[in-house]
């Protein structure tokens, strides 16, 4: 029998259901893993004890004959985005250091809720912002992954969450909670030959979920395979009347609704994804994601989605307009870091509290946010955003007349170094294939393809309609098991 | 004349006379249990940071939910002032940093007010049926969240906030720049507050803060365009906003005739002095980066639960007055003032339906009746004893059943007026009163007879001098009736023995 830590969700519930061990075990190995795996930085806080006493709830109940609940005997890793009840929650920021919520996030809450059990808090990208990692104020997490025989270069683990991909990919934890606001879980899974799905814009809570953007923020979750990735979804989605966003509709058995036949379906191939500059190797990816499809029976259609080169652009308003709004709130008034000098007044303290709370890149986002709302240029660059975002939704309302889910490559690269993209721009231009997603609110996953060249993982997005999750699960079970993938990291930390 | 000269109010300057155009911005808020966004209570005066939830405190990750109870306020508020209900509305966030703005903003309605244009009728003389009124006209009204309060005087050194009144629902009411005095502007406050209270969406306490006014002040010379305007904010009482626009139009106008500019801004009205000065200039003015409040859902209204809110609505003032004049038959004066404010016409209702239930008659018959009594006797006791309509010891049924008493003749109108005054010692029934303490009036005749004939042989003297021609002595006779019976005798019937006896 292999590892522990090597089984994912399914294997681990159905395991400890079956008596084949126990999961205090799983607990006590994947909290040995995380305690042995600080040279990837994937943790701010490790919650070992919470990941035991979940356990033991779990043997408790199985030895007492109760029936197991959907997640018992998990333990998970939960992106520290997440409030979480007396469990330091940061957002990888210094001004949320040392805070502590009174409250647990409902996402959060539904997991405990289904029996799984905390690993720890998951490092990021400083509220949600980036695609490396590098903006966390405890220090970028570094992926498992390396290219090649004896190259050490540190690699990203992509971001907003990177801190989950790096883990699941280095067996840390069989799957983790993410955030998607513009690829934040689609990406990472990508560069580290995992699994992530972004629901439907409102089937996951974000009441108790440090706001980044709004109307785009979408929890979801990552893990080892698609499976794994339905069964976390069926536990942490379903209507919340504490989020006014909040879907109200039922949640699906979406692991037992699982079914790689896709004889009916048709899938498109957008044309406006296949841009200058992107990778032969990841271009040719796409070419064996569309005969897997074919290979499952899909009809496979090219479509157009005209407005998809504004999606960026417009997304780098509307998302930093609404994170200046969201991030007034940590002004040193009434929780996380003040900035006092003796003597000073109150707007000194703002200043002084903001300058040292936030990194760059937030500083960086939150002044674009300010000037685009500013009187003057709001109907330029705001209402316009608005604008566009109305026609990329309207772009596949349009493809789906034709098409029931879509095919694209998830980011243009493999996992960058760290430190290679300075260029703020050029960083923002990884969520390229991700955005148009987002800002229609429909659901997107990630599936691991295969290696490139240099042996780093490449992934294969899914879009399909809004609510239809289920098609887009099934679509990456299509392709996943043609890309039977089954490449990890080599341990070196 | 008189109101004619207040509606065409002028300020004579030294160029000549000044016209003042007034708007008000009437912050009110709104009755509920819960605030605007979050399930926390809103009750005044309770311990500070006391009625707080993590929303209101704008926690991590916290979001808002609006609370449809204020909505359904502020539909019935604007459905009473006959204004346009948006049937689409939309919230907005107000960006901008005080210490006392947990969120950072403020959720409010910039672009899509949940209320449209609607109309408040005015009088300068509530009491004057012929008084002239006037239409002042409401530009909007939109929900919005209240700030909480920042507090000065705890420590040497270090400001306090306290967040109980963070998130509270306010309605933000806008008038027209329709105002042209300030006697026009405190009868559309005072008009205001009553609509507000009949409805029930706000309390109406100035003095708490539940109500507020920004007061917006321009002068121009008559049939010139409007000038630059001034706003005076956070004004709370219907006097002090009379002062504060009085004070501004003649400051107003002093900076223009010395060749000065109004520059716009904001000020504040200092009460102790009755004086506005400048808080900050249109220069200093945040950019309030408003933008769709990406949390919240448009708000769609459909019509059964505008239907629901049309249906709760009360009788409003206007109409209710109307009616105690036209029905009832009540004086102009009394059907004003009964109207007024609603809790004395809910007493006045109250005391109406009692009256006519337990003398069997019609409302019709006894509302003119309770009508003198409730503006004479209890409003003179309760000015007396310095208390609201709301707080007084006698009720309407204890003051029905004393009508009751005096319609029927079982006391004089005498006798009731200091039944009166007993109720409002011990709150004892007024029968209880009158059987206890003997008050009952006598129609007994063979009894005032009795005691006639007795006054005469007493009075010789009187007796003779009224058979010799001075009748003014028939008044001399019937005190010495009634002071002999203690005042119980029914005066009517010693008028007619009297004058049986004397003949």
């Amino acid at each position: 029998m292999s590892a522990l830590t090597d089984l994912g969700v399914a294997a681990i519930r159905n395991g400890v259901r079956d008596g084949d061990f126990s999961a205090r075990e799983v607990a006590e190995a994947f909290n040995t893993a995380v305690a042995g795996a600080d040279a990837l930085n994937a943790f701010i806080v490790k919650t070992p004890e919470h990941a035991l006493a979940a356990a033991d709830a779990a043997d408790k109940a199985r030895a007492a004959g109760e029936t197991l609940k959907p997640l018992a005997g998990v333990p998970i890793g939960m992106k520290d985005l997440f409030a979480t009840k007396g469990v330091q929650t940061t957002a990888a920021s210094h001004i949320l250091e040392g805070f502590k919520p009174e409250y647990e996030s409902t996402v959060s809450h539904k997991l405990w809720g289904a029996g799984a059990g905390m690993l720890g808090k998951l490092n990021l990208d400083q509220f949600a912002m980036g695609s490396s990692n590098e903006t966390s104020y405890f220090g970028n997490v570094i992926s498992p992954w390396r290219r090649g025989e004896g190259d050490t270069t540190p690699l990203a683990p992509g971001g907003s969450s990177g801190g989950s991909s790096a883990a699941i990919a280095a067996r840390l934890c069989p799957a983790a909670t993410g955030t998607d606001t513009g690829g934040s879980i689609r990406q990472p899974a990508a560069f580290t030959g995992i699994s992530g799905i972004k629901p439907t814009y409102g089937r996951c809570s974000r009441w108790g979920v440090v706001a980044f953007a709004s109307s785009l923020d979408q929890p979801g979750p990552m893990a080892h395979d698609v499976r794994d990735c339905a069964i976390m979804l069926e536990a942490m989605a379903g209507f919340d009347p504490r989020d006014s966003t909040s879907l109200d509709m039922a949640v699906p058995k979406w692991e037992a609704g699982l079914s790689a036949d896709l004889r009916g379906k048709r899938v498109g191939i957008p044309a406006e994804y296949r841009m200058d500059g992107t990778p032969a190797e990841i271009e040719a990816l796409w070419q064996q994601g569309i005969a897997w499809l074919k290979d499952a029976g899909a009809e496979i259609v090219e479509v157009s989605l005209p407005h998809t080169k504004y999606a960026l652009p417009a997304y780098y308003i509307i998302a930093p307009a609404e994170a200046s709004s969201n991030l007034a709130r940590y002004d040193g008034v009434r929780y996380g870091l003040r900035e006092l000098a003796e003597g000073q007044n109150l707007q000194e303290m703002y200043a002084a509290t903001r300058a040292a709370g936030f990194g760059d890149e937030v500083k960086r986002r939150i002044l674009i946010g300010t000037y685009v709302l500013s009187a003057g240029f709001y109907d330029a660059y705001y209402t316009q955003a608005q604008k566009v975002r109305t026609l990329i939704a309207r772009d596949f309302d349009n493809a789906w007349s034709q098409c029931d889910l879509l095919l694209t490559p998830t980011a243009p690269s493999a996992a960058f170094g760290l430190g290679e993209k300075v260029d703020p721009l050029a960083m923002y231009l990884n969520d390229v294939f991700t955005v148009p997603a987002s800002l229609a609110g429909v659901p997107a996953m990630s599936v691991p393809g295969g290696l490139d060249s240099a042996g780093l993982p490449l992934g294969l997005q899914i879009i399909g309609k809004p609510f239809d999750e289920q098609g887009v699960l099934n679509a990456g079970l299509a392709l996943e098991q043609r890309a039977d993938f089954t490449a990890r990291p080599k341990v070196w930390w | 004349m008189a109101t004619k000269t207040a509606l065409s109010y002028r300020i004579q300057g030294d160029t000549g006379e000044w016209e003042v155009v007034i708007g008000l911005e009437v912050h009110a808020q709104i009755t509920s249990q819960a605030k605007l966004f979050s399930g926390a209570a809103t009750a005044f005066g309770a311990e500070p940071n006391s009625q707080v939830s993590l929303v209101d405190a704008a926690m991590p990750g916290m979001l808002p939910v609006l609370n449809g109870e204020c909505i359904r306020q502020a539909v019935r508020t604007g459905m009473a002032i006959g204004a346009v209900i948006n049937k689409w509305s939309r919230f907005d966030r107000k960006n901008y940093f005080y210490a006392d703005l947990p969120q950072g903003y403020q959720i409010s309605q910039l672009y899509h007010p949940l209320v449209g244009e609607g109309t408040i009728t005015i009088s300068l003389d509530e009491k004057d049926p012929n008084a002239e009124v006037k239409a002042i006209g409401v530009e909007r009204i939109h929900v919005e969240q209240d700030a909480g309060k920042l507090m000065h005087d705890q420590h040497p050194t270090r400001s306090y906030v306290d967040l109980n009144r963070s998130g509270v629902a306010l309605m933000e009411i806008v008038s027209k720049p329709d105002m042209r005095s300030p006697a026009e502007a405190g009868a559309y406050l005072s008009k205001l507050r009553s609509i507000l209270r009949y409805v029930g969406s706000c309390d109406g306490n100035m003095d708490q803060g539940s109500m507020r006014a920004d007061v917006n002040v321009s002068v121009r010379k008559p049939g010139e365009p409007f000038g630059t305007r001034t706003e005076t904010k956070n004004v709370n009482s219907v006097r002090f906003v009379m002062q504060a626009i009085e004070y501004e139009a003649r400051r107003q106008i002093e900076v223009l005739e010395s060749g000065g500019r109004i520059v716009q801004e904001t000020r504040l009205f200092d009460p102790d002095k009755g004086e506005t000065r400048s808080m900050r200039s249109k220069e200093d003015a945040q950019d309030y980066r408003y933008f769709p409040d990406p949390d919240l859902l448009p708000l769609e209204l459909d019509d059964s639960f505008l239907e629901d809110c049309r249906a709760s609505l009360p009788e409003l003032p206007d109409a209710k007055r109307r009616r105690y004049e036209e029905s009832l038959g009540l004086t102009a004066y009394n059907a004003a003032v009964l109207t007024a404010e609603a809790e004395t016409a809910r007493w006045f209702e109250a005391l109406l339906a009692e009256s006519a239930r337990i003398q069997k008659k019609g409302e019709q018959e006894v509302a003119r009746a309770a009508a003198n009594w409730l503006l004479s006797d209890l409003y003179g006791a309760l000015n007396r004893l310095g208390k609201g309509i709301d707080e007084s010891p006698v009720s309407p049924e204890q003051g029905a059943e004393l009508l009751a008493l005096i319609a029927d003749g079982t006391i004089s109108n005498t006798l009731g007026k200091q039944v009166f005054e007993i109720m409002l010692e011990t709150g004892d029934a007024p029968g209880e009163i009158v059987e206890e303490r003997g008050m009952k009036q006598t129609s007994d005749t063979g009894a005032i007879e009795a005691v006639i004939a007795e006054i005469l042989a007493k009075n010789p003297n009187q007796l003779e001098q009224y058979r010799g021609g001075k009748e003014a002595l028939f008044g001399f006779f019937v005190g010495q009736t009634m002071k002999a019976m203690a005042g119980k005798a029914n005066p009517a019937m010693v008028n007619e023995l009297l004058k049986k006896a004397l003949s």
